[in-house]
């Protein structure tokens, strides 16, 4: 089949748009920060997650170690069933804290793992057995308003 | 009698327009039906591809650029008074790959490459070029129309994907290297906020339907378009017309659908 440089061009412009796809994918978006290597699952119960959502990310002394899966509501306990899958590169110990931070003043929720100092580690299927729970503004305003009154008397 | 004259022009308008609805309906199923040549001469389609994609790459790569520009200056405008200009990147980012890539994008190709379409369709039409080809017995829809429209739609999404990075690195020249956001909080909020499979595959997937509805406009409009001069500039002016309208209208369907809840 004879080749013109019409062929040229229209090659170079359907190149330059996959480019910019590309481009947009590990770039702009987080294609780049999935976790393409192999995970363990993990739960944790909280009694409230707040803001947090599907994918948000797991972090460790501030590293990317996991993402969020799922979350469901545990109606046996009436908690909050947040499913994670943790890199397996990392291994905690079995009575690291699972903790519902906030990046920034206005940032979204992560979850972060401070390891405590058991010599067992969490295998798949765990659980983390110590949580704390994501800090609800309100809560936070009626305790203060609480102990103002109290501190008066 | 005025009144009933006018009524009467109403209603026949109405109908009209419907009946225009359901030609252009079965003209897109024709369409459809009759692609297998232009896949098989795939020349057809890479022709059509040069003079509406890449013919349509500077307006797209400039009105990128500057859009991406005025929404990193606007939004640090906006941002600097919560104190979040870090935010700058997934603004620009998102309001890019959900909305404007693709609607802005679409509306270029239209007004550049439908127009463009339709008035060559048009005078094809007028010079008797399609009734010639019907008489040698080669289907004017699969040998004219098809690989047009399939370039359309193939073009579409690499435009708008265009029209994105640059919007992007548009606001990466306004925010980071002009106005002095910092640069890592730029990237690392962007790759935060947006998702790939909720934010770039469906701007993908918009520009695509938009491809769809802007190039059936433009065929259409030509391929109906009354063989004289003022018909086939008639058929060019409503080819833009209704293809914005149409863009904007699938475009809140569309996202009514995708970012529902998101």
């Amino acid at each position: 089949m004879q080749r013109t440089t019409l062929d040229l061009w229209v090659g170079a412009f359907v190149v330059a748009g996959i480019a910019a796809l590309v481009v947009l994918a590990l770039k702009v978006g987080n294609l780049s920060t999935y976790n393409v290597s192999e995970t363990y699952q993990v739960t944790a119960y909280f009694t409230n997650v707040g803001g947090l959502k599907p994918t948000a990310s797991v972090r460790s002394a501030g590293v990317l170690v996991g993402r969020v899966d799922s979350i469901v509501l545990d109606t046996d306990r009436y908690e909050a069933k947040v499913a994670i899958s943790v890199d397996r590169r990392y291994q905690f110990p079995k009575d690291t804290f699972a903790n519902i931070l906030t990046s920034g003043l206005l940032g979204e929720q992560y979850i972060g793992l401070i390891p405590g100092g058991d010599e067992e580690v969490l295998k798949d299927g765990g659980v983390f057995r110590k949580t704390q729970s994501a800090m609800v503004l309100e809560d936070l305003i009626g305790k203060f308003l609480f102990s103002q009154a109290d501190s008066k008397e | 009698m005025p009144l009933i004259n006018s009524v009467r022009g109403v209603g026949h308008r109405v109908v009209g327009s419907i009946w225009r609805l359901g030609v252009a309906a079965r003209f897109l199923a024709m369409t459809l039906m009759q692609s297998g040549v232009s896949f098989r001469r795939f020349q057809l389609i890479v022709r059509e591809m040069f003079s509406s994609g890449v013919m349509s790459l500077i307006i797209i790569g400039v009105a990128g650029l500057f859009v991406g520009m005025v929404l990193g200056l606007q939004g640090f405008e906006t941002l600097k008074r919560y104190g979040s200009e870090s935010a700058l990147g997934s603004l620009v980012a998102l309001s890019l790959v959900r909305e404007l890539g693709p609607v802005l994008a679409a509306l270029l190709f239209a007004s550049r490459a439908g127009s463009a379409m339709t008035a060559e369709i048009g005078l094809m039409k007028a010079t008797e070029q399609i009734a010639a080809m019907e008489m040698m017995a080669v289907s004017p829809i699969a040998r004219v129309v098809a690989p047009r429209f399939w370039a359309g739609v193939i073009s579409m999404p690499l435009l708008a994907a265009m029209f994105s990075a640059m919007g992007v690195f548009g606001g990466y020249i306004v925010g980071v290297v002009m106005i002095g956001v910092d640069e890592g909080s730029f990237w690392s909020q962007m790759q935060g906020s947006v998702d790939f499979r909720n934010d770039i595959i469906n701007g993908v997937i918009k520009s695509f339907v938009f491809g769809v509805a802007v190039t059936v406009i433009a065929l259409f409009e030509g391929f109906d378009a009354p063989p004289t001069a003022e018909g086939v500039s008639g058929a060019t002016t409503r080819t833009v017309v209704e293809s914005s309208l149409a863009i904007l209208m699938l475009d809140f369907i569309l996202t009514a659908f995708m970012f529902r809840g998101v």
